[in-house]
């Protein structure tokens, strides 16, 4: 199948001579690595509307139904004060961007696709113009989306999780298409994952590099393989359930709505049985690229590897029987909780394996503090603290209090932002010398990672403590309650972490721009790392290799080993005596 | 640390819960605290420094399997220690002759006293608008619902928190240990109003919720703090988003 892939392109040659117009090139590319950037433009600019929107959140409950700065010529009528339905469209907005359009398109989109094909030796997806269509189709969701602020009666504003029936029935919310667009954003969204999902899969079985064994593929691959499995199986499960929702709301059925007939926890469960797995996808990519990372930055091999591949498929295969532990206190019949706090219990020990084995590639180091490598060890040391709050949830009768509390905001936070995000930072200024063939300024690469660790944490570790206070997550304002008086003053400072928090990402703008177009050019493997990709030009030309695909003669991370002088041994290297034996 | 910011508890079985958080509290810390330092010695101890090569090692058995077995066992062991609470919690109603109904609507509480009679849907019926009355140290049974949308009935002194899902009751309980007024939000989002959908336990000792009870829940006693003027009507909410449900 190797072989296949090797000969399916016999004018390689030819093929990077072939002028493609602008169109072709830039925005209706087959080419997976143009399509990569193209997912990483969307999920960065949808990034800064999904955190000005927080910032919004913030500035409410720290200073309730006072003015938000910059806010009074979009809302006239009350001078920039926010009202409670819209900060309830802020939240619900803030979250579905920050996970459909930013961490799916960065993690799952633009590093799926850029990994993939370059860390296997595959010239490009198994089916590009599936492939190009899954991002034309991505971006047309994300219009629709954005086409809902600007709508009568505003965007949804039920949450993220839209709980029926009040997303279900118009006027539980007043908002009318403002929902409606976002069950058929979602929808169409999932039609982009699932052509996705199944290039990812397609590509990986079947368009290996010679000697590329699937215990030989590096850890990203297989976790962006584990998580195209997630997104094939659970997407779908959304895409049905939003078509349902939005049947609800404009045909008259009512599959979620009592009056008619209907179950308002079947949304729930339907929600959820997608839900759980969406987390995973949310993170299990990062884990790939921080093993990825940790073993190019400590010049070690990752402590495990076996141990890390099981340990994500077992995570894929629990990740569908844990989703209950949302439903808890739903109403849900009470013994089915008892069963999912036994498997949520389990689902903690794949994630516990991953970290301990972290911390043993690092043990023995030659520890390098690049850029790349300080977002990674971000992640590590934040993944745990979000993994370790999850136990809270996981026994059913301390959930009975933490849920829906800022507890719960903590954690989420914790592993999506702690986790996903500093792994995408950390993906970004690592590829990003091969992706633009440009190298990131270090200088403004530390500039950006400290501020963000540290407003990070002042942003997100208090909110484990409003919410053991009690504050319940998306009140509008914390002070109509005499309870949470008493602890407010942790709001100021959590809203003073997030506009340190925004503000930090303004270094990582211009680095990220200046580097597009002015940054030193990079050379082919400026990490001195192992995997294939580092074998490609940078940038990767059309069909990445030219007439040979290379060939892979050991496991991915083979740094430090007695048998090379260097510090490093890359999967292409072929070994000292296969090389003579070849000649005679 | 943490655990220092739980309110005040004020139920009987929010010690379970409590006493779990707090165990729970010090294995995650302990282990938090470990890993950290873990970490940190590492990346100082084994920093890029000239001369030095890193071990060349794929992994340890020994150690990789210690160190899946033994969160293994911790989480089953919390497994088990968590479910006697939760079926004395959630699986279990006590006996009790103590029964009020809780219906949320956007974006209230109403609590239904079964009246002299000791049945719901007679003309004795009484119903409260956000405020709750309680004995302590008996068990109160709450038959939770809704009219509209999902609602979350949560207090925290009492660790208590349910869901009321419109098409069905919710059998719950809780018993309060100390006499005093208690505030209860709505935990679920419920619409525009959802901040400020909030209700007022008050538990008395026996003998003053005797009084109270005399007073105001009797056949011809006049209705007590019945529907404010502001308040959304019953059925059907309102169309329109305006500034905030003032409660």
């Amino acid at each position: 199948m190797s072989a296949h892939s090797a000969t399916a392109h016999p004018h390689v040659a030819h093929a990077e001579h072939h002028e493609l117009g602008f169109v072709r090139t830039y925005i209706f590319s087959t080419d997976h690595k143009m399509i990569a950037r193209q997912f990483l433009f969307l999920g960065l600019f949808m990034m800064i509307i999904g955190g000005l929107l927080a910032l919004v959140i913030r500035w409410q409950l720290a200073w309730p139904e006072t003015a938000v700065p910059g806010l009074g010529w979009i809302l006239t009528e009350t001078g920039g004060i926010l009202e409670p339905g819209q900060y309830n469209m802020a939240f619900t907005m803030h979250a579905t961007i920050m996970i459909f359009f930013v961490i799916m398109p960065i993690l799952a989109g633009s590093f799926g696709n850029f990994c993939i094909p370059l860390m296997i030796g595959a010239r490009d997806m198994a089916f590009p113009f599936l492939n190009m269509l899954s991002f034309s189709v991505a971006a047309l969701s994300g219009v629709l989306m954005l086409a809902g602020f600007f709508v009568p009666g505003g965007h949804a504003a039920a949450g993220w999780t839209s709980y029926a029936p009040l997303s279900s029935v118009p006027e539980y919310t007043g908002t009318n298409w403002g929902q409606n667009l976002w069950c058929i954003s979602l929808f169409v969204l999932g039609v982009s994952s699932m052509m996705g999902a199944i290039n990812y899969i397609t590509t990986i079985i079947n368009m290996r590099a010679p000697g590329m064994k699937l215990f030989r593929m590096p850890l990203v691959v297989w976790s962006l393989f584990i998580t195209a499995i997630l997104l094939l199986l659970a997407l779908p499960v959304l895409t049905s359930a939003v078509a349902m929702l939005l049947f609800d709301r404009t045909l008259g059925t009512s599959w979620f709505t009592p009056s008619g007939g209907g179950e308002p926890l079947l949304w729930q469960h339907l929600f959820w049985y997608f839900g759980h797995p969406e987390v995973y996808i949310l993170i299990l990519p990062a884990m790939g690229i921080a093993s990825e990372i940790l073993p190019v930055f400590a010049r070690k091999p990752i402590f495990g590897y076996h141990a890390m591949a099981f340990s994500m498929i077992a995570i894929a295969f629990l990740s569908w029987v844990v989703y209950g532990h949302h439903m808890f206190i739903s109403g849900m019949n009470p013994t089915l909780g008892l069963s999912f706090m036994v498997t949520t219990m389990i689902i903690a020990v794949p994630s516990a394996i991953k970290t301990f084995n972290w911390l043993g590639t690092l043990w023995g180091g030659r520890i390098q503090f690049k850029v790349p490598m300080l977002n990674a060890l971000a992640f590590v040391w934040m993944f745990v603290i979000g993994g370790l709050s999850g136990i809270f949830m996981a026994s059913t009768p301390v959930d009975i209090y933490i849920q829906d509390t800022y507890f719960i905001v903590a954690h989420i936070h914790y592993v999506v932002f702690g986790g996903s995000i500093f792994g995408a930072f950390a993906a970004i200024y690592y590829w990003f010398p091969k992706m633009f063939g440009r190298s990131m300024s270090a200088a403004l690469g530390h500039l950006h990672f400290w501020p963000t660790f540290v407003f990070f944490n002042l942003t997100f570790f208090p909110m484990h403590i409003i919410g053991v206070g009690g504050q319940m997550r998306r009140i509008y304002n914390p002070l109509q309650y005499e309870f949470l008086l008493q602890q407010q003053h942790w709001n100021v400072i959590i809203t003073i972490g997030a506009l340190g928090l925004g503000i930090a990402q303004i270094p990582f703008v211009i680095n990220f721009f200046w580097s597009l177009f002015k940054g030193p050019r990079a050379p082919v493997n400026p990490w001195n790392a192992n995997t294939l990709e580092w074998s490609a030009p940078s940038p990767p030309p059309h069909l990445n290799w030219g007439r040979t695909l290379p060939t892979v003669y050991r496991g991915p991370y083979e740094y430090s080993a007695p048998e090379s002088r260097e510090d490093f041994l890359p999967q292409w290297q072929p070994p000292p005596a296969r090389v003579g034996a070849g000649r005679h | 640390m943490l655990n220092w910011w739980l309110p005040d508890n004020a139920s009987t079985y929010g010690e379970d819960i409590d006493w779990l958080f707090n165990l729970i509290y010090y294995i995650t810390g302990a282990t938090f605290i470990l890993v950290t330092v873990a970490f940190l010695t590492f990346i100082v101890v084994y920093r890029d420094r000239p001369g030095r090569r890193a071990r060349f090692t794929h992994g340890n058995a020994p150690l990789e399997i210690v160190w899946t077995v033994v969160p293994s066992l911790i989480l089953v062991v919390l497994t088990f220690l968590s479910v006697p609470a939760w079926s004395k919690i959630k699986m279990t109603v006590p006996q009790t002759d103590f029964v009020v109904q809780v219906t949320g609507k956007q974006f209230n509480w109403q609590v239904t006293y079964p009246g002299p009679d000791g049945r719901f849907g007679t003309p004795d019926d009484k119903t409260l608008l956000d405020e709750m009355h309680v004995p302590v140290g008996k068990p109160i049974r709450v038959n939770l619902r809704s009219q509209d949308v999902i609602h979350s009935l949560f207090v925290p002194s009492f660790r208590f928190k349910q869901d009321a899902v419109p098409g069905r009751e919710i059998a719950t309980w809780f018993e309060v240990t100390k006499p005093g007024k208690y505030e209860v939000p709505c935990a679920e989002l419920c619409g525009f109003g959802h901040s400020g959908m909030r209700a007022w336990v008050y538990a008395h000792t026996a003998e003053e919720y005797a009084k109270w009870a005399a007073e105001n829940l009797r056949a011809e006693a006049a209705p007590v703090q019945q529907a404010r003027a502001n308040e959304p009507p019953a059925v059907g909410p309102p169309a329109v988003t305006t500034r905030k449900g003032k409660q």
